[in-house]
C-alpha cells in the first residue's frame, strides 16, 4: 500500500490507527517508503488536514482511518472536500471480507455512506488490486473537477500477500471536453465589446492553476474582477481592478457590478445561493458566459447565454489568444467607475477601540503576514471578516470551507497546509466555536513539531448565528451563547504549546509578531467585542444589491 | 453564426428557457457491472430529487457491462441536470437519451386474470392485443403482453373488466433504432 502511495507522489498522510488498519501501519513500521504519516487526535482532523494539504499544494491529500467509527469520523471532512472540489484520497479500514455484512465489530458500510460525498469509491477485495485501485483513485481525485475518492480496505486485503497483481489500467477516464472555436470566439467578442464587463472568478480558477491567465485577461482588457469565497486569492486583491468578494458578505462594488454589468464572464464557479441572492434580480442586465469543467454546473443554478465547457486554464488561454485578433471597446468609463466604487468600499478598519473590533484584528493580520503566507479559516463571522477585509494576492493562500461551511475546518487544514508549504507561515483565523471543535489537534502540533498560528476571534458566542438571531429573530438568543469559553491560552499551555491572550487593540500586533517569531504553535486568544456584526450583508432571499451596514457607499447607481 | 448581440443571445436562451412542463424521459446507460452500482445510480436519483417511474437492469453482450433503462417524468431543467449528474458517475460508461421517435420502447407485462366467467371472451380480447395466454386453470389465466407502455395501459384497462387478481410490469426497456 505505502509503495502504491509513494508511486503517486505521496509525501504525507494524516490519520489515526485502529484494529482494522494495524496491518497497514505494521507495513509502515517496516518500510514507510519515504512517506511521513502524521498521527492526529481525531479522524475529522485527518480529513481536513488532507484537504488543507491539497488546497495549499494542488496535489491530492491523503487521510487514513480505521473501520467503523474511525471511518465515519472522516465523513464530515470528505463532505467538506467534496463541496469545495478538493482532491483527497481517503483510506478507511474495513473488517475482513469474510465478516462484511455480519454487523461485525467496528463494521460500517462506508461504500454506502461515502457514495454521495465522493467522486467515486472502491472496496479493495484482494491484495492483488491494491496498486491498481490506488492509481485509479489518485487519477480520479485530481482530474477533471477534482474531489475526494474513498478506498475501503478490508483487513485481509491489507494483510494478504500479493500473488498476481492486477494490471494497471490505462486511464480511459472521461475526457474533459473543451469548448469549440466558435464558442470561444463568441465569448471573446462578447467580452471585449461589452460596455460593462465583469470577470467572476470561482474556485475553479485556483484548482486549474489559471490565476495567471485570469489576471492577464483582466489587466489587458481593463475588466473589473470579483471572486467568490473559493476564488479568493486567485486575483490580487490589492489591484485597483479588484472588486473583492461578492455575495452575502461581499463588497457592494462586486454585487452592484453583477447587477449592472452587461456581460459577466464567470469562470469556475457554481452560483451558490450565498452569491446569487434572489435569482430573479441576479445578473438581470447581463449576458452570462459561464465556463466550468463540470458540465452539470452549467445551467444548474443560473442559466447562461453562452457556456464554455472546459478546464479554466485552457479556456482562458484560448480566449486570450482569440482576443488578440479582436478590436476591443475603447471606453474606460465603466472600469473607472468600478475602480472608484471599489476604493470607496475600503472603509477604515484600523479601529482603536476596546473591546477589540474584529476588523481591527484583520487590519493587523494584513500588516503582519507576507504575500506567500497562508491563511485558513473556520466557519462563521471570523471567516467572513477575513473573506471581506483580508487582502490576499497569491493563489492558494486563502483556504476556507465554502460550500459545506464546516466549523472546525480551519485548524486541521492549517496543519495540512503547513506540511504542504513548510516555508510559509500558516495562520488559522478561527472562532471560539470552530476552534473548540478541533482543539485536540494542538496535541498533534506538539507531538509532530508542526508550527501554525491559530488566531481565535473569541466572543463566547456562535457569532454568525447570534447575528442572524439579532437581525431576523428579534434577539431571541436561543442556544447560541457558549457561556464560559475555556481560556484558550491556558489550554494551549496544557498541550505544551504556547498561548497568548489579547484583550486590548494595542496588543494585537505585538502578539502576532511574537507568535510568528516563535518556532512552535502559538494560540492567540483574542477577546473581541461580543456582539459585533459582520456587515455589509444582504439578507437571505433578497437581491444582492440590497446591502446594508457599513462600507456601502451610495450614489453610484439609480435608486441607491 | 452572426448572432453576437446580447439581445439575440438572450432570445435564444428564452426560447430554450426551460418550460416547467413535465414530460416523459427515458434514459439508458451502459454501466460497469460492479457491486453496488444500481444502489449508486438509484441513490443519485433520490438525492437529487428525481422520481424514477421504472427501472430495468440486465446483462449485455459486453463483458462486465450492464444496461440500465430508467424512465421518469420531469421538466427540462430536471432532465438536463439528471443526464449531466448521471454522466459524472465513474461506473457509467455511456449514456443514451431514448427519444420516442428514435427508439424502440417496450415493456413486458404479466397479468393474472379471473377467467371463471368466459375463457372464450378472454381469448378474444387477448388476440386483439396480441397478448398470449401462458397458463390457465379453472379459476384464472396468466396472460403476457410485450408492447409499448401505452398499449399495455390500454390492455390492462380492458382486462380490468374480467377482474385482475395480480399484475406485474417489467418497466420500460429500450434500444435505439440507428
Amino acid at each position: 500500500m505505502w509503495k502504491a502511495l509513494q508511486e503517486q507522489g505521496v509525501k504525507h498522510s494524516f490519520g489515526l490507527t485502529g484494529g482494522s488498519v494495524i496491518p497497514l501501519f505494521d507495513e509502515y513500521f517496516k518500510d514507510n517508503c519515504g512517506i511521513r504519516h502524521i498521527p492526529v487526535r481525531h479522524e475529522q482532523g485527518a480529513a481536513h488536514a488532507a484537504d488543507g494539504y491539497a488546497r495549499a499544494s494542488g496535489k491530492p491529500g491523503v487521510c487514513i482511518a480505521t473501520s467503523g467509527p474511525g471511518a465515519t469520523n472522516l465523513v464530515t471532512g470528505i463532505m467538506t472536500a467534496f463541496m469545495d472540489s478538493s482532491p483527497i484520497v481517503a483510506l478507511g479500514g474495513q473488517v475482513p471480507t469474510s465478516l462484511i455484512g455480519n454487523d461485525a465489530f467496528q463494521e460500517s458500510d462506508m461504500i454506502g455512506i461515502t457514495f454521495p460525498i465522493t467522486k467515486h469509491n472502491y472496496q479493495v477485495r484482494s491484495p492483488n488490486r491494491v496498486r491498481a485501485i490506488v492509481q485509479k483513485a489518485f487519477n480520479l481525485a485530481s482530474s477533471g473537477r477534482p474531489g475526494p475518492v474513498y478506498i475501503d480496505l478490508p483487513k485481509d486485503a491489507l494483510a494478504g500477500k500479493v500473488e498476481k497483481e492486477e494490471s494497471l489500467e490505462s486511464m480511459n477516464g472521461k475526457k474533459n471536453q473543451t469548448a469549440g472555436f466558435e464558442e470561444l470566439k463568441k465569448a471573446a467578442e462578447l467580452l471585449l465589446n461589452a460596455e460593462r464587463p465583469v470577470l467572476l472568478i470561482g474556485g475553479g480558477v485556483i484548482l486549474a492553476n489559471a490565476s495567471k491567465e485570469a489576471e492577464e485577461l483582466a489587466l489587458k482588457y481593463n475588466i473589473p474582477v470579483t471572486t467568490t469565497l473559493m476564488g479568493k486569492s486567485a486575483f490580487p486583491e490589492t489591484h485597483p481592478l479588484s472588486l473583492g468578494m461578492l455575495g452575502m458578505h461581499g463588497r457592494k462594488a462586486a454585487n452592484y457590478a453583477m447587477v449592472n454589468s452587461d456581460v459577466v464572464f464567470a469562470v469556475g464557479c457554481r452560483f451558490n445561493d450565498r452569491i446569487t441572492g434572489k435569482l430573479q434580480t441576479f445578473l438581470q442586465n447581463a449576458t452570462l458566459i459561464h465556463t466550468d469543467v463540470d458540465a452539470a454546473e452549467i445551467n444548474k443554478n443560473v442559466k447562461s447565454q453562452l457556456s464554455l465547457r472546459g478546464d479554466a486554464k485552457q479556456v482562458l488561454k484560448e480566449v486570450l489568444k482569440i482576443a488578440e485578433k479582436i478590436t476591443a471597446r475603447k471606453s474606460n468609463e465603466w472600469s473607472e467607475k468600478m475602480k472608484k466604487l471599489a476604493k470607496e468600499c475600503e472603509c477604515n478598519i484600523n479601529l482603536s477601540s476596546n473591546p477589540i473590533d474584529p476588523r481591527k484584528v484583520i487590519f493587523e493580520i494584513n500588516k503582519a503576514i507576507k504575500e506567500e503566507d497562508i491563511v485558513t479559516t473556520g466557519v462563521g463571522q471570523h471567516q467572513m471578516f477575513a473573506a471581506h477585509f483580508l487582502k490576499r494576492t497569491k493563489p492558494r493562500t486563502f483556504i476556507s470551507s465554502g460550500g459545506a461551511g464546516t466549523m472546525g475546518f480551519g485548524f486541521p487544514a492549517a496543519i495540512g497546509a503547513k506540511l504542504a508549504k513548510p516555508e510559509s507561515e500558516v495562520l488559522n483565523i478561527d472562532g471560539d466555536g470552530s476552534f473548540g471543535m478541533v482543539v485536540q489537534e494542538l496535541g498533534t502540533c506538539k507531538a509532530e513539531s508542526i508550527k501554525v498560528t491559530p488566531v481565535i476571534f473569541n466572543n463566547s458566542y456562535l457569532g454568525m448565528v447570534r447575528q442572524w438571531i439579532e437581525l431576523f429573530y428579534e434577539k431571541r438568543y436561543s442556544a447560541v451563547c457558549l457561556g464560559a469559553s475555556p481560556d484558550f491560552a491556558k489550554l494551549a499551555e496544557a498541550y505544551c504549546v504556547k498561548g497568548i491572550t489579547v484583550e486590548r487593540h494595542s496588543e494585537i500586533q505585538p502578539a502576532l509578531q511574537q507568535a510568528l517569531k516563535n518556532d512552535e504553535t502559538t494560540v492567540l486568544n483574542v477577546l473581541i467585542a461580543q456582539e459585533s456584526n459582520i456587515v455589509p450583508m444582504f439578507a437571505a432571499g433578497t437581491s444582492i444589491n440590497e446591502m446594508f451596514g457599513d462600507c456601502v457607499p451610495k450614489g453610484y447607481f439609480n435608486g441607491d | 453564426m452572426k448572432c453576437l448581440e446580447t439581445a439575440c443571445l438572450k432570445d435564444i436562451s428564452t426560447a430554450i428557457r426551460m418550460s416547467e412542463e413535465k414530460r416523459k424521459h427515458i434514459v439508458g446507460m451502459l454501466v460497469k457491472d460492479e457491486p453496488g452500482v444500481l444502489a449508486k445510480i438509484s441513490g443519485l436519483f433520490t438525492r437529487r430529487g428525481f422520481n424514477i417511474d421504472t427501472i430495468v437492469v440486465g446483462k449485455t453482450n459486453l463483458k462486465g457491462i450492464s444496461h440500465i433503462v430508467i424512465s421518469l417524468q420531469g421538466d427540462e431543467r430536471t432532465i438536463e441536470q439528471l443526464d449531466k449528474q448521471v454522466a459524472k458517475l465513474e461506473d457509467v460508461v455511456k449514456l443514451a437519451d431514448f427519444k420516442e421517435e428514435e427508439s424502440i420502447v417496450r415493456e413486458h407485462c404479466l397479468l393474472k386474470i379471473n377467467s371463471a366467467e368466459s375463457i372464450q371472451k378472454l381469448e378474444k380480447a387477448c388476440k386483439k392485443h396480441n397478448a398470449s395466454i401462458l397458463h390457465t386453470n379453472h379459476k384464472f389465466a396468466i396472460v403476457e403482453l410485450v408492447e409499448e407502455p401505452e398499449k399495455i395501459d390500454a390492455f390492462v384497462q380492458e382486462m380490468a373488466a374480467f377482474g385482475i387478481k395480480e399484475l406485474s410490469r417489467s418497466g420500460i426497456n429500450a434500444l435505439k433504432k440507428e
